[in-house]
């Protein structure tokens, strides 16, 4: 209760209240759709308040070089951001956008059959960003993948004008489009309550648990998939990253700690840095939950771990660990997998929940150096390494600068680490 | 609330089945790649012991397939000794969808020369792996290529074993894959072999029904002991390819893949495709259980009857 006072001051220090219901506090006045989307602030003095944020400055000198570089690949060509290269026809954007970021937007189906499935109400305080999580990644995951396609104009080309039933990819558009709408109708009670159309909320609420395990269906089957992707390509993955039976098995199975860890970092960011716009519901109970995530992923790893050990055993390829790609596996897999999960089991014990958020952090990273190797560094191990071309480099920061953004102004506006008061009232009746 | 209950469970279901839609798609995904290539399909033998590497075959093609100016001329041979990424040899590309390279091997005086382009595989992991079907194996044993529906994904230069495919990528309204379709639209249709097979002054290719060819094959090596190591490239290879090849040193020498194995490539994302079905069927009715177990309590607590069994 004290900190949401002392952070209310904080707000009210730089002379507005966080707007977090329908009416105006004095009066029974509404909130105009103008105060909602400025947060409360005058348009000058929400300008103010964007030129004095520092992040804002970094942002805009991002944009200010990327954005060109990113409408010249639409104008000029891919040849004209990437190598063109016949033997890396995957390069940043995927391997990057679109295999590392799904991982981590694993988050909304996880808490989704925590809360909703499993009854565990206790994770509700979080459940809104893992979803939000979740929908933003999957959204710019497309969008990359929209940089990416040679004709992106052809989206819509697997849907409906051509279908290739046998391709694992043809799953993974299904999915990722199917999943996208599901996500979006898990948030729509969010902007319901921004809006103020409780019609659609209540509509919401009666689907849920559909909608839940729709998820669920859909967030193994195209984790999995994007791992069942290479398995197309056994020759050209290193032996140690790559098995046919477990492919998508290890895909799916980090995904969680993926989402998980995911999750943590950015309730971490927004306890940190977003103080004023969480309540404290959000920020009583965040230690805990965290501690409970850790807990998820700590099993998850562990589990990981297992059959990443088992594959090499499946294929007895335990000679290639003394090789050069070995010494390479054993570092992915002591700083992704085996140092995250020390630290999260022992964050657990000693119910330290910093531990656990520098655990996270880690298994990011982890999850990162992972996908990236699969897609770029260990493919065409027998061939020769390709960097991406700086451009390349350039967009993939772009379009990553994007999302982050975009979740931020999310954060910023729709009551997702907040209860919106209204509720509060009929949950207390 | 119960009324709600059993809503919310029917709407579950509905949800299931409607994504079970989504999953027989794929599940007649796997049944169909238990298609084994047109038995009465065409196919080249290429005797690589011929060969003299005098690049008639790829100015031949370049001219059916109307392909750009070569960045040098067909008879400039210094583009055996091109060093690329790597330390690569020259590949297929946008521009020439076959090459010739030349090898220098160990225990043989004179440079052994090898034509690359697509194999033309029997299952063609570049067609499997493609969500448009933009390839088709037509029956006369060619891979051909719709560009038209072509979205630009790349996985079928990802999944292709033998780095066929290329793409243009400096178009920037119509980029598209590119890559030898056998002459399909102006020859094969008509049963007449390739252009590249008909151009050789040396007779390296073959052309004919890809069973014969393999039949002639295995003759040729037995009607000259020690001229060819015993084995034709493509006839088992992943599952077999339209074009094959004869060598008198060993294949990998020459830059072939020989770690491939037999089985289509397909076979791998078997496991995968299996489990689709499995998830479908099974995860909606686990899952709806464990939620009634999970909030069976609760329901208790509130004081209503549970009703759900
Ligand atoms: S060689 Fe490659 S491109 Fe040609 S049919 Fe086989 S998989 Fe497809
Ligand atoms: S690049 Fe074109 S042909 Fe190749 S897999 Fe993608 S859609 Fe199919
Ligand atoms: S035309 Fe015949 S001999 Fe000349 S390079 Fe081609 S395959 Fe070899």
């Amino acid at each position: 209760m004290n900190r949401s006072v002392e952070t209310m001051d904080r707000y009210e220090s730089q002379s507005c209240v966080p707007i977090d219901s329908d009416y105006r506090e004095e009066g029974k006045v509404a909130w105009s759709v103008q105060d909602k989307l400025l947060l409360g602030l005058s348009p000058k003095g929400y300008l103010i308040q964007l030129v004095r944020n520092p992040v804002n400055w970094a942002f805009a000198l991002i944009f200010a070089i990327g954005i060109p570089i990113t409408i010249g690949r639409f104008i000029f060509g891919l040849s004209w951001v990437t190598h063109s290269s016949y033997d890396y026809p995957w390069g940043l954007f995927l391997g990057f956008g679109l295999f590392t970021m799904v991982p981590l937007s694993a988050s909304g189906f996880m808490l989704g059959t925590t809360v909703e499935v499993f009854g565990r109400d206790d994770f509700k305080p979080i459940e809104r960003l893992a979803l939000l999580n979740g929908l933003l990644g999957y959204l710019f995951a497309v969008v990359f993948l929209q940089v990416d396609l040679g004709q992106p104009w052809r989206l819509i080309y697997p849907m409906f004008v051509s279908l290739g039933p046998a391709a694992v990819l043809f799953l993974v558009a299904w999915h990722v489009a199917t999943y996208l709408s599901v996500q979006v109708a898990e948030l729509v009670p969010a902007c319901s309550e921004w809006m103020g159309w409780p019609s659609a909320k209540k509509f919401i609420k009666s689907i849920v648990l559909g909608l839940t395990i729709a998820g669920i269906i859909l967030s193994t089957l195209h984790q999995g998939a994007l791992g069942a992707l290479f398995t197309y390509a056994p020759g050209k993955v290193h032996p140690l990253w790559y098995s046919s039976p477990f492919q998508w098995f290890h895909f799916f199975c980090s995904s969680i700690f993926a989402g998980l860890s995911m999750l943590i970092v950015v309730s971490t960011l927004c306890k940190n840095f977003m103080r004023w716009r969480c309540d404290a519901n959000f920020l009583d109970n965040l230690d805990r939950q965290t501690l409970g995530l850790a807990k998820g992923c700590s099993l998850a790893l562990i589990t990981y771990f297992v059959i990443k050990i088992i594959a090499i055993a499946h294929d007895n390829e335990w000679s290639y660990l003394f090789t050069g790609w070995g010494m390479y596996f054993v570092f992915e897999i002591v700083v992704g997998t085996i140092v995250p999960m020390i630290m999260y089991t022992i964050s657990i014990r000693n119910e330290n929940a910093s531990l656990a958020r520098v655990a996270a952090a880690i298994a990011v990273f982890g999850i990162a150096l992972n996908r990236l190797n699969t897609a770029l560094v260990v493919f065409n191990w027998k061939l020769y390494p390709e960097i991406p071309h700086w451009r390349e480099f350039v967009v993939a920061i772009t379009v990553y600068s994007i999302y982050i953004v975009t979740y931020r102004a999310v954060l910023y506006r729709l009551p997702i680490l907040y209860k919106w008061k209204a509720q509060v009232k009929v949950a207390g009746n | 609330m119960d009324k709600m209950n059993r809503r919310l469970f029917l709407k579950g279901g509905l949800a299931g089945t409607a994504l079970g839609a989504l999953g027989l798609v794929s599940k007649n995904a796997s049944a169909s790649s238990g298609f084994s290539g047109y038995s009465e399909g065409f196919g080249v033998l290429v005797d690589l012991t011929r060969c003299i590497g005098c690049r008639t075959c790829e100015a031949a093609c370049n001219k059916e397939q109307q392909l750009p100016e070569p960045d040098k001329p067909f008879d400039d041979f210094s583009v055996f000794d091109e060093v690329h990424e790597g330390g690569q040899k020259r590949r297929t590309s946008e521009k020439a969808y076959t090459i010739v390279n030349k090898y220098k091997v160990e225990g043989h005086d004179k440079p052994i020369f090898r034509k690359v382009q697509c194999n033309h595989c029997n299952e063609p992991t570049c067609l499997t792996s493609c969500f448009v079907n933009a390839y088709t194996k037509t029956p006369e044993g060619a891979v051909t290529y719709n560009s038209k529906v072509c979205v630009g994904c790349r996985t079928c230069m990802i999944a292709c074993p033998f780095y066929i495919p290329a793409y243009s990528y400096s178009s920037v309204l119509n980029p598209v894959v590119k890559k030898c379709i056998m002459c399909y639209d102006t020859r094969l249709k008509f049963g007449r072999p390739p252009a590249c097979a008909q151009s050789c002054p040396r007779e390296t290719m073959t052309f004919g029904k890809r069973s014969d060819l393999i039949y002639q094959g295995h003759q040729r090596i037995r009607l000259n002991p020690g001229k060819y190591v015993d084995h034709i490239y493509g006839e088992n290879e992943v599952g077999g390819t339209a074009w094959m090849y004869l060598s008198s040193v060993p294949f990998e020498d020459l830059g072939f893949d020989t770690t491939l194995g037999n089985a289509p490539i397909i076979n791998n994302v078997k496991e995968f495709l299996a489990i689709v079905p499995m998830v479908l069927t099974i995860w909606p009715a686990l899952f709806a259980g464990f939620h009634l177990l999970a909030t069976r309590k609760n329901v208790n607590n509130q004081g209503h009857e549970s009703e759900k069994k």
